[in-house]
């Protein structure tokens, strides 16, 4: 294949490292107070790369680019327009927050182009080198957001802690990606698959496996390498939270299956429990780590460890289905998490944004709307019917079930169970409680728009319409079979 | 047999009207003006809750009236099968929207338009909080309770299911009594522990039927009630399947010893919101293993029928020794609701005509009753605020007509003949006794310890002399109870005379039922 007719089908990866360069270079002219331009000109970027994932120069087409480095298939289509949708919609509900927190400036937008680039390049990964180049873009820019709020105690905290333990998880990845180099002799997925499944002993190849895993889980924030999650969600800018807990989590799901599917095929039997245990633990942790919870970013960080241990129910299942499935639930999950936070940037009254579940009180008095589009996603978070969030438990279970695993599924109900309660909690605040002083009612079109968005997907659109996402999720993950 | 949904999308409408009229009042209150704090401005307070409450009648009863109109005109009682079965795409992979009723479930579906009308009657002025909203969680919940009886796939069954937990718990946690309680070294207020207790103990329950489902449908490759029961599961594989589906079930009959949520619901709900969970979402649970456990789990419903009968003898002695040690008017009648239950599943697991048509005519009969009983002391908690038996106490003398209606409910719940109660317990017991003569000697206990905590209850609210100052000026039953406590008499008088056409509607879905439970139990060697 000739060099441009390679990068024909990059496209939506170069619109957007040229187009956050240019936009880099015109902040650096123009200053902070073109900020906004520069944040409007940054989602229309995300958006035309969404756009151009499907009509690229080169047609629909699917193929393995740069000697097996990255692979375009409708996997990776399918996560990254989610990925670039949910980016886009992390800057639009930043707006307000920025400038009232006076942290207006041009490279905000810019460093989430930056990250969401790194995540395109994370979900075509098809070569150790190509995964770890990816991961590094990524983090390089979510350590940045992080610590985005310069002046704050608890956001340079967030970032530090973040930058530090994140150095680690990707020295336990590199170390793990270099044993299995050693064991292989390849950095190419399907090099190592081919080799894997031919030798009969593989204790290395499974050592560097586990070291891998742990690298990644902590990328997802899967326990027991969730350490980070709460304090970086609590101490960071709101907004960046918001977009922690949706695209970098659905790029690192997505680069975790398509190692583990396309490259360790041959060793199932090998990662199937680690990353049942890794689920189990993770359920466990989201289920009762959040009960004790006042903060309620501190809370939703805890309830995504537990998400993320149902998405890994379906991935250790370790089939086709297993694997749509966790795209169904990471989809559904980006989705109502994107709504939720849209939801905790209303919360917000003279003098700030308040981040206490208590504020809630008796907002069904005060403000109707934000009620009711906060009880619509938090059912949706507990997994009830006749919400999206149901669905997605559903194929994740099924997967587990159908793969013969069914005492992963009885984990994960009564997981979902305990976790219902808090909730419920919520809810309860919400609906039983006596009022607390009403939230500032103008919350801006983006957020309004991103909470309606995301309650009214939640219930009912989904819930009609689930049929074509789960038919979405199939074609995708048959991709990696 | 199977239609297309535009080609008959009766049990469609019945199931989502009550939506579109929740979507009306929720306009309603939408264009309302809005005070400074959020809430409906006073000068359109009134104007709304008065839309709210006609809206919410009016809806109900035309759903009533049609769903009425779709039995007698288009429902024919004489077929085993299902009917008015419509389809449509939803997920794909075997999983789709497909209705259809039968023998087993068009009584309930017409039990629950009828009951409907009854609870926004009921609630017409005792509730004075939040009307609109009050009155859109009650439409949803009929969306989805209709939902539960006319689902014809399992998973659609369970969407229903378990999507009614929400409006209840919101009913039970925003419109409850007040008090509070210590739980757990936090102290709640005493609706949210009876809400949170209700929501989690039954979502506990439903999930191990999800994976359960989850199992069926990887093996059979649909979720299909017609298909899956036909399907013949392996005996091994049934055993568990069936625990699953008990659990749920059990969880919302409820059967001892998961019954304890119960009377904490009840006690906190609204008198509405416990006359739905009495009259109708109980039933849920006696539907459900009617519909799934006996027809998919033959083997397992036989080898589990022991189990079935120890829990259900110690739920009709144990619950109505319990009831007569209460102290709190509607937790007595929720322990009786119990025992009453005990009977239900007693006669469905014997596997008889006589057990299986005493166990449905039972429910049946148990929503009129204990709906009724229900709404007898929302009407002295209406006056008087309280359900502490011993706060009343001779109001016969002021209440004559009152007493008369609460004297037939009660001796109703006794089971007395000539009234509905007693051809359910009756029919119950005979089939048990055809299985095992000890179970109906045991069962034989409830009916007369219902009679003394019921008779019990009766003397201390009504008898005796009218001491207590606050009730010496207490009304006796307006119009609007006198017309809602009238209507349910007529019922359980007119079935308890007549219980012919009721039993003549069972019938064919019931022997369909017992024929393939027999005959896979004489494929599985069993019998």
């Amino acid at each position: 294949m000739s060099l441009v007719e390679t990068l024909s089908f990059t496209w939506p990866e170069l619109v957007l490292a040229i187009g956050a360069m240019a936009l880099l270079i015109t902040g650096v002219f123009l200053g902070d107070k073109a900020a906004g331009r520069i944040s409007m000109a940054a989602v229309g970027l995300l958006l035309l790369a969404a756009v151009l994932v499907f009509v690229s120069p080169a047609g629909a087409g699917e193929a393995s680019l740069f000697d097996g480095a990255f692979e375009i298939d409708a996997f990776a289509k399918f996560c990254k327009v989610l990925v670039f949708g949910a980016a886009a919609f992390a800057i639009l509900m930043s707006d307000r927050y920025l400038a009232g927190e006076k942290l207006g400036r041009f490279e905000y937008p810019v460093l989430i182009v930056l990250a969401a680039f790194g995540m395109s390049l994370m979900v075509s990964a098809t070569d150790l080198i190509s995964l770890y180049m990816g991961i590094e873009t990524q983090s390089l820019a979510l350590y940045i957001l992080a610590a985005f709020n310069r002046d704050s105690h608890r956001s340079t905290e967030a970032g530090l802690k973040y930058f530090v333990l994140g150095a680690l998880s990707s020295g336990l990845l590199l170390y793990g990606g270099s044993l299995v180099y050693g064991f292989t002799g390849s950095t190419s997925f399907a090099e190592i698959a081919r080799v894997a499944a031919a030798v009969d002993n593989n204790i290395g190849l499974v050592f560097g496996l586990v070291f891998m895993i742990s690298g990644l889980a902590f990328k997802v924030s899967a326990a027991p390498f969730h350490m980070w999650t709460p304090d970086v969600y609590e101490g960071a800018p709101t907004p960046v939270t918001a977009f922690f807990a949706a695209a970098p989590k659905l790029a690192a799901m997505a680069l975790l299956t398509r190692t583990l599917s396309v490259s360790f095929p041959g060793v199932v039997g090998d990662w199937q429990p680690v990353i049942a245990m890794i689920a189990v633990a993770s359920m466990a942790v989201g289920a009762f780590s959040a009960i004790a919870q006042t903060n309620i970013k501190r809370l939703m960080a805890y309830s995504s460890i537990g998400h993320m241990g149902y998405a890994l129910v379906g991935l250790a299942a370790g089939t086709s289905q297993g694997v749509s499935s966790v795209l169904i639930y990471m989809a559904i999950y980006v989705a109502m998490t994107i709504g939720t936070f849209a939801v905790i940037l209303m919360m917000r009254r003279r003098g700030g944004l308040t981040e206490n579940i208590a504020d809630l009180s008796g907002l069904s008095r005060t403000n109707m709307p934000m009620a009711l589009i906060m009880t619509v996603l938090l059912f949706s978070l507990a997994g009830v019917p006749p919400t999206a969030g149901f669905f997605g438990k559903w194929f994740v279970f099924l997967a587990a079930v159908d793969a013969g695993m069914i005492w992963l599924a009885v984990v994960g109900v009564f997981a979902s169970a305990i976790s219902a309660f808090y909730y419920l909690r919520i809810v309860w605040y919400m609906w039983f409680d006596e009022p607390a002083p009403a939230f500032e009612r103008d919350a801006g079109p983006t957020l309004t728009f991103a909470a309606w968005g995301s309650a009214l997907l939640m219930f009912p659109i989904l819930t009609v319409f689930v049929g074509p996402l789960a038919d979405a999720a199939g074609r995708a993950a048959a991709a990696l079979f | 047999m199977t239609e297309s949904f535009a080609s008959q999308p009766w049990l469609s409408i019945i199931t989502f009207a009550p939506l579109i009229g929740a979507i009306l009042i929720a306009v309603i209150r939408m264009g309302a003006k809005k005070t400074e704090s959020g809430e409906i401005a006073p000068a359109d307070l009134e104007q709304v809750e008065k839309n709210a409450r006609w809206t919410a009648l009016v809806i109900s009863t035309a759903v009533f009236v049609f769903s009425v109109f779709v039995y007698a005109a288009l429902y024919n009682p004489s077929i085993a099968g299902y009917q008015l079965v419509e389809q449509a795409k939803w997920i794909g992979g075997g999983i789709g929207y497909k209705m259809g009723v039968d023998g087993i479930s068009i009584l309930f579906v017409l039990l629950t338009t009828f009951f409907m009308p009854i609870c926004v009657i009921a609630s017409w002025n005792s509730i004075k909080s939040r009307v609109a909203d009050y009155m859109i969680a009650f439409l949803v919940l009929e969306t989805l309770m209709i939902g539960v009886f006319c689902a014809l796939d399992l998973f659609l069954f369970y969407f229903f299911f378990e999507g009614s937990l929400i409006p209840m718990f919101l009913i039970i946690g925003v419109w409850g009594s007040k008090g509070t309680k210590e739980f757990a070294g936090f102290t709640m207020p005493s609706k949210v522990y009876a809400a949170l207790k209700f929501f989690l103990y039954t979502l506990l329950g439903s999930l191990l039927l999800l994976i359960a489902m989850a199992w069926m449908y990887a093996k059979a490759g649909t979720t299909d009630i017609p298909t899956l029961q036909q399907f013949a599961f392996p005996a091994g594989a049934q055993k568990w399947l069936w625990l699953a589906f008990f659990a749920s079930f059990a969880v919302k009959m409820p059967m001892w010893p998961v019954h304890t949520w119960l009377p904490d619901a009840h006690v906190q709900a609204p008198t509405a919101g416990s006359v739905v969970l009495a009259a109708i979402l109980l039933k849920m649970g006696g539907y459900g293993f009617l519909r799934f456990s006996l027809p998919m789990f033959p083997i397992a419903s036989a080898d589990f029928s022991p189990l079935i009968f120890a829990l259900s003898i110690i739920a009709i002695i144990y619950t109505s020794l319990v009831a007569l040690a209460q102290e709190d008017m509607k937790k007595l009648i929720a322990y009786s609701s119990v025992a009453h239950m005990g009977f239900v599943t007693m006669g469905i697991f014997t596997g008889t005509k006589q057990g299986i048509e005493g166990g449905l005519f039972q429910m049946l009969s148990h929503g009129f009753i204990s709906g009724a009983l229900f709404l007898c002391v929302g009407v002295v908690y209406d006056r008087m605020h309280t359900r502490e038996i011993a706060a009343y106490g001779g109001l016969v003398h002021r209440m004559p007509l009152y007493a008369f209606l609460f004297l037939f409910f009660t001796l109703g719940n006794v089971g007395l003949p000539g009234t509905s109660g007693f051809v359910g317990e009756i029919l119950a017991m005979t089939g048990a006794f055809k299985v095992n003569s000890w179970i109906a000697f045991f069962a034989a206990f409830g009916v007369i310890l219902s009679a003394a905590y019921a008779l019990r209850l009766y003397r201390q609210v009504m008898y005796g002399d009218l001491t207590k100052e606050a009730l010496m000026q207490i009304p006796d039953v307006n119009w609007r109870e006198m017309a809602m406590l009238g209507v349910l008499m007529a019922f359980a008088l007119y079935l308890g005379f007549n219980p012919g056409p009721a039993l003549s509607v069972f019938a064919p879905a019931a022997d369909l039922l017992i024929e393939n439970y027999n005959a896979a139990l004489a494929a599985g060697g069993v019998m």
